[in-house]
């Protein structure tokens, strides 16, 4: 039981962070809080389904072609909405979740329901650690989500728009000074953003199904996940993903399945009264952005 | 040869706004008329309508208080993505007062007012102390996961929720009940904002520093702006209960989220009149649109970014701006 904890603890954190990553990578570097995140990833599933299953394109071209997609469609957002309410805290706010509402309904009204909606799994098979059976695709999701961490630091640290994506996070106007203009690194941080969430329904979907619910669940994750990690930290959001994540496994193990969900909300009500701006939230409290 | 538009005043808005304006019936007019047509509007048309767009009208009236409580959260640079925290709230405090303790709607409504609003300061406060944009996170994720809660625990008549609620006496009481209660709220609260309080409020929302380093809590008054949108939020909740005769989860439905926001900025954010006006256009359509079902969602979600991006200020201003000020080319030297 402790063992099967600690694994399945350990993949449900690998899950939260995936899934609260591009969300985050957006806020950190460019200061829009894409509430229309979990459109983004549902969005990402269809549409590799839709390849997939009714154009028939091989696999691997589904994976590209839908992160791509999901990247375009963070540019088109940014470019035809954002940038038009850029700075405006409170209009990016509704204009974005009134762009995903709208995204994710319309795939309601097109009927986009049922258990149908799948996406296939990479490997068949499960492995057994001591008395433990893990399937192997919830071990890919545990090393997709630590590659891609690594990822993300070494092209933040070492890529020119990684640095530009760093420098514009600490200093928009010393940025510009060095010839890194702020509205297409926005425009790139959010295509990142919503590439990476793409990624992650690729990698997460095939555990479920695709579903509109499932956008509005991933919101949930990730906002919960950023506010207890301290919005724009990457270090808090690993943190947090994995406090998350092992209370989570550990109360649906020992105490009730039923109770996971008022994980998040208690760890959201003690990080908001203990520390307001999140584990290792950077900004002081009244410094915030918005 | 460029051009310009300039706006100038109406003489008869120079002249109406002191007590000059009682110099003559047509400034009393000029002041009157447009206060005169909600008052009018809500108390006398609404009787004229057939059984099926009095309910029509009754369920506007509940977004149009949705929206009033919304866009006081907004003076305070408070955006709220989950007007259905209020309304679920509301709704159940009211629905366990009536179905556990036998309460009648004469003072279920009034101690759900009060308490869930309470209640929802309560949760809320924390995040008070941070701007904006954790005030939006939180209170998207509040309700949703108060879905959750109620789903899982199956505490308050889980997914069936309480049924058998105890009416209103007649459809009249619950019609005036919810349009003097949507007069009060848009008149008091246009009121309240203009007073000392208001402006308080307004610099909260325009430059909080400033207004701290003038030696005011303005965590107290976001408190108190906060728990008097809630008490708002949760009367309509309350209400919607006794009209259903059912509490439960569709309460904290999205519907109840997203519909006042749309109302708000259609209408004209600031006002009060602003979101009453966006309100009484979306929920008509909307119910004319009732074939297209989830496609209705869709609609509010492409009205809201249309208007945050392309007509900010809202129809109202619009409006308010025709009204008060007439409009010329000038050439611009």
């Amino acid at each position: 039981m402790l063992v099967g904890s600690l694994v399945y603890g350990f993949v449900n954190s690998a899950i939260l962070a995936l899934v609260a990553m591009g969300f985050n990578i957006t806020f950190g570097i460019s200061g829009v809080a894409n509430f229309a995140y979990g459109a983004v990833y549902i969005f990402a599933g269809f549409f590799t389904w839709i390849l997939l299953n009714t154009l028939g394109l091989p696999y691997v071209l589904c994976v590209i072609g839908s992160v791509l997609a999901a990247g375009v469609l963070g540019i088109v957002m940014y470019y035809v909405v954002i940038l038009r309410v850029k700075g405006l805290a409170l209009s990016e706010v509704m204009a974005t979740f009134g762009l995903g509402l709208a995204i994710m309904e319309l795939f309601r009204y097109f009927d986009f329901v049922g258990f149908r909606y799948t996406l296939p799994i990479f490997f068949d098979g499960s492995l057994s650690i001591g008395e433990v059976f893990i399937d192997y695709q919830r071990i890919i999701i545990a090393l997709i989500a630590v590659g891609l961490t690594g990822f993300l630091y070494l092209f933040t640290h070492y890529t020119k728009i990684g640095l530009a994506f760093r420098a514009i996070a600490q200093d928009e106007r010393t940025a510009l000074t060095f010839g890194i203009e702020s509205d297409r690194i926005g425009a790139i941080s959010m295509a990142f953003g919503s590439a990476l969430a793409a990624i992650a329904a690729i990698v997460i979907l095939p555990l479920g199904t695709i579903a509109v619910e499932g956008g509005y669940e991933v919101l949930i994750n990730a906002l919960a996940v950023c506010i207890v990690g301290g919005l724009g930290s990457t270090v808090g959001i690993l943190v947090a993903s994995v406090v998350i994540g092992y209370a989570q496994t550990f109360t649906a193990n020992y105490l009730e399945p039923h109770w996971m969900i008022l994980v998040s909300l208690i760890a959201i009500a003690v990080i908001l009264t203990i520390k307001p701006s999140g584990l290792f939230g950077k900004q002081k409290e009244l410094e915030e952005r918005v | 040869m460029e051009r310009r538009k300039e706006r100038i005043d109406r003489g008869i808005k120079a002249r109406s706004e002191d007590i000059f304006a009682l110099s003559s019936y047509r400034e009393m007019l000029y002041l009157l008329v447009p206060r005169a047509i909600p008052v009018v509007g809500l108390l006398c048309v609404s009787p004229l309508l057939s059984p099926y767009w009095r309910e029509i009208f009754i369920s506007t009236a509940v977004y149009a208080l949705l929206a009033i409580s919304w866009d006081l959260l907004i003076s305070a640079g408070l955006v709220s993505l989950g007007q259905s925290l209020f309304y679920g709230i509301g709704s159940y405090v009211a629905g366990s007062l009536n179905h556990y303790f036998g309460l009648s709607p004469l003072f279920t409504i009034p101690i759900a007012t009060v308490l869930g609003g309470a209640i929802c300061t309560v949760v809320l406060l924390p995040v008070l102390r941070l701007r904006g944009i954790y005030f939006a996170m939180v209170t998207l994720v509040l309700p949703l996961m108060f879905l959750r809660l109620v789903e899982a625990t199956r505490i308050l008549g889980g997914t069936e929720g309480l049924t058998g609620l105890t009416p209103f006496p007649n459809s009249w009481v619950s019609l005036y009940l919810i349009e003097v209660a949507l007069l009060v709220a848009l008149f008091g609260f246009r009121r309240l904002m203009g007073s000392d309080w208001g402006l308080i409020i307004k610099g909260i929302n325009d430059n909080d520093r400033s207004v701290m380093s003038a030696g005011l809590n303005i965590h107290w008054y976001k408190t108190q702006v906060v728990f008097l949108a809630a008490s708002v939020g949760c009367f309509t909740g309350a209400f919607g209960t006794h009209l259903d005769m059912f509490a439960g989860m569709p309460g904290f439905a999205l519907d109840y989220s997203i519909m006042p926001i749309a109302a708000a900025v259609v209408g004209g954010a600031g006002s009060f009149a602003g979101p009453l006006l966006g309100a009484f256009i979306l929920v008509p359509l909307s119910e004319i649109l009732r074939s297209l079902g989830a496609l209705r969602i869709v609609f509010y979600g492409m009205f809201l970014v249309i208007f945050v991006v392309g007509l900010p200020e809202g129809l109202f201003h619009f409006v308010e701006r025709k009204y008060h000020q007439f409009e010329r080319w000038v050439e611009v030297e």
